[in-house]
């Protein structure tokens, strides 16, 4: 981790990395120079385009009332809210004894109420630092049992905060309460800095704090890491299975073993959460599967694995191969392999690929990974953990369509059935969580939070789409999302302000499935013209003719005009259904 | 080791936080005679050393710093 210096001279020193910047405002009751600082100064190191307000010290109400406040002025996306643990303490103290027991309560309806005051402000996102615990040692350890006790209240209003958030699609947490844990009281809080200047995180913590503002605001951008290749012999198990044999690798209680399955329980978790799992072992293929499918103490099974490459090629080849297959970008991709020489070798010849430098012991593992926090995202949606299902299905197709001689007897034979339908309550997680993830298949690549989706299903100005497909192999589940905007009040052209697909569907008729589906829904509401529009970013040069494809003319550059009236549904192999 | 080893390594120190490349410090060297040297900038000057040096100095060694000299003294104080 860089240190809090080097941070400071980032931050005056280097530009705004280019981009459109986001907007951060910091609120909070303690003095945030040198928060404001740290989070600006790791954005530049990681090439965020972040600009950052810092305001005055604790004057959150009147920043959020008085419409000339700086903050207000300002306009930003969003806000960071936060309230620092020994001014809690303080608003405790001055609490009177006997109303101490719903301090959480009071201080929970507090954050409600400056929730709904930055809403007020236009200002469409929440930062949220929870709160790092401190004991005062009251009642000693009886304090966690004494409900009127600061340390009974802080985790009763830790669990409030958690609670009122998971409610909300527009508060994004920052785990502060985690990263004081992992540094201990005394190195994350420093007292005499707090007492001299008011800050209430130690110097030396500041960049820590920095790196997970900054790791939350790149994955509400889109930045989030999607898949894990690891590597087997002495990654998953101890020892090398060509050698060592099933009874030999270490294992569950054998060896080192349990550092082993520890580290596999912590994939398995990953893996439920939505992160593809695959393999790259250099190995012959039924050696490496053995103690996938024999050995008991395995804890993942081929099941969990959505690709499996076990060859004698160099793994970049090999890496190369599977993310083709999963269709997602290389930047989204980790490898974690225990050989230092193989690391080398996929960073070198495949420099967008997250390579972490897995410690020596096996036994820390996992604690070096959370350490990394590369696994950041912006949204939760139960859908992903069929993703697997998925991609083993894809393998299936793969295989099938090498016995069809043409492409469309090919399509037919997959039986495939789409959906068209206007967006709704219970989809609008999953799409805003595409709208993030989306990079290739994006004309226009801009991200939607949840509320943002919400707003526009419930807007008449707007046209939402989105899209499923299934087919005899399973269920790909949403795949694409349109947007719609009227042009203008009187106008009677559409603008196609969000078009993205899944790239796992390309190539399957999709897009001609959608675009009917598109131009139907705009003649239904009495639109003669449909505006479409591409804008390049460095990873969605596959749609830049998608237009010219679907039939649009060219206007200008990268601007398209279909004519309803004139528009040939096109020929494809999906059939409508309801759902 | 001696004050004049310190002085140079806190001459060093400051170049980094104040952002000059040729500061030398005196014992008499005040807040006033470097630029950026304001209240901000001194915690994080009061950072470094305690980093570098590996102490944590008191609040009030921290509020009575005037000088270099009085840095250099509390110190010595710390590493004995």
């Amino acid at each position: 981790m860089v240190g809090f210096n080097e941070l400071r001279k980032a931050a005056k020193k280097l530009p705004i990395p280019s981009g459109a910047p986001y907007r951060v405002a910091i609120l909070g009751d303690s003095a945030t120079q040198y928060f404001a600082t740290a989070i600006e100064g790791y954005a530049k190191l990681s090439k965020l385009p972040l600009q950052v307000l810092d305001t005055d010290y604790n004057a959150i109400d009147t920043e959020l009332i008085d419409e000339h406040s700086a903050t207000r002025l300002w306009k930003p996306d969003a806000i960071l809210l936060w309230l620092s643990t020994p001014k809690l303490y303080q608003a405790y103290e001055e609490t009177a004894a006997d109303a101490r027991a719903e301090f959480a309560t009071q201080t929970m309806n507090r954050i409600e109420t400056l929730w709904m005051l930055i809403e007020k402000c236009g200002v469409k996102t929440i930062i949220q630092p929870n709160f790092p615990e401190s004991f005062d040692a009251m009642w000693g350890n009886y304090s966690s049992k004494v409900n009127a006790s600061f340390v009974y209240q802080m985790r009763a209003l830790q669990y409030l905060l958690s609670k009122a958030m998971s409610t909300r699609n527009n508060v994004y947490p920052i785990d502060l309460q985690s990263i004081a844990m992992r540094f201990g009281e005394k190195d994350f809080f420093d007292a005499a800095l707090y007492y001299n200047a008011k800050m209430a995180i130690a110097l030396n913590a500041l960049p820590t704090v920095a790196k997970a503002v900054v790791d939350v605001i790149a994955a509400l951008k889109g930045t989030v890491k999607k898949c894990i290749v690891l590597d087997l012999d002495n990654t998953l198990w101890g020892g090398v299975i060509g050698d060592d044999g099933l009874a030999g690798i270490e294992l569950g209680e054998f060896g080192r073993g349990m550092a082993f399955s520890a580290f596999q329980r912590w994939l398995l978790q990953m893996k439920e959460r939505g992160i593809i799992l695959t393999v790259c072992s250099k190995n012959n293929e039924n050696t490496a599967k053995e103690p996938f499918e024999k050995h008991e103490d395995m804890v993942l099974r081929l099941d969990d694995i959505s690709l499996f490459v076990a060859n004698w090629e160099d793994k970049a080849s090999n890496i190369k191969m599977i993310r083709e297959t999963l269709s997602i970008g290389m930047d989204s991709m980790v490898f974690l392999d225990d050989n230092p020489f193989e690391r080398n070798l996929v960073r070198q010849m495949i420099p967008e690929i997250c390579v972490p430098e897995l410690p020596e012991d096996p036994a820390l593992y996992v604690s070096f990974l959370v350490n990394e926090n590369l696994f950041e995202t912006a949204t939760y949606a139960k859908e992903n953990t069929n993703r697997t299902k998925q991609y083993q299905a894809e393998m299936e197709r793969i295989r099938t369509m090498t016995t069809f001689t043409s492409i469309d007897e090919y399509l037919e034979s997959l039986e495939m059935k789409g959906t068209a339908k206007p967006f709704e309550p219970i989809r609008f997680a999953r799409i805003a969580e595409l709208s993030q993830r989306s990079n290739q298949f994006n004309l226009r690549t801009i991200r939607y939070s949840e509320a943002d989706i919400e707003a526009m299903a419930n807007d008449s100005q707007y046209i939402t789409l989105y899209f499923m497909l299934k087919d005899r192999f399973g269920d790909h589940g949403l795949v694409s999302v349109v947007i719609l905007k009227k042009m203008s009040e009187a106008s009677n052209t559409v603008f196609v302000d969000t078009w993205f697909m899944s790239c796992r569907v390309l190539k399957r008729g999709m897009e001609e499935f959608i675009m009917n589906s598109v131009v139907n829904a705009a003649k239904e509401k009495g639109y003669g013209k449909i505006i479409g529009e591409y804008i390049p970013t460095p990873k969605n040069e596959m749609v830049r003719a998608i237009y010219s494809k679907m039939g649009f003319q060219t206007i200008n550059d990268n601007q398209y005009m279909l004519e309803t009236k004139t528009f040939v549904p096109f020929h494809h192999f999906i059939s409508e259904v309801e759902s | 080791m001696t004050p004049e080893k310190i002085l140079a390594r806190l001459s060093e120190i400051a170049c980094e936080v104040f952002d000059e490349d040729d500061l030398v410090f005196t014992m008499e060297t005040t807040a006033q005679d470097v630029e950026d040297w304001d209240s901000l900038t001194h915690l994080s000057f009061v950072n470094e050393i305690e980093n570098v040096y590996g102490i944590k100095m008191t609040m009030g060694e921290i509020q009575g710093a005037k000088n270099v000299g009085d840095f250099v003294e509390t110190i010595l104080k710390h590493i004995g």
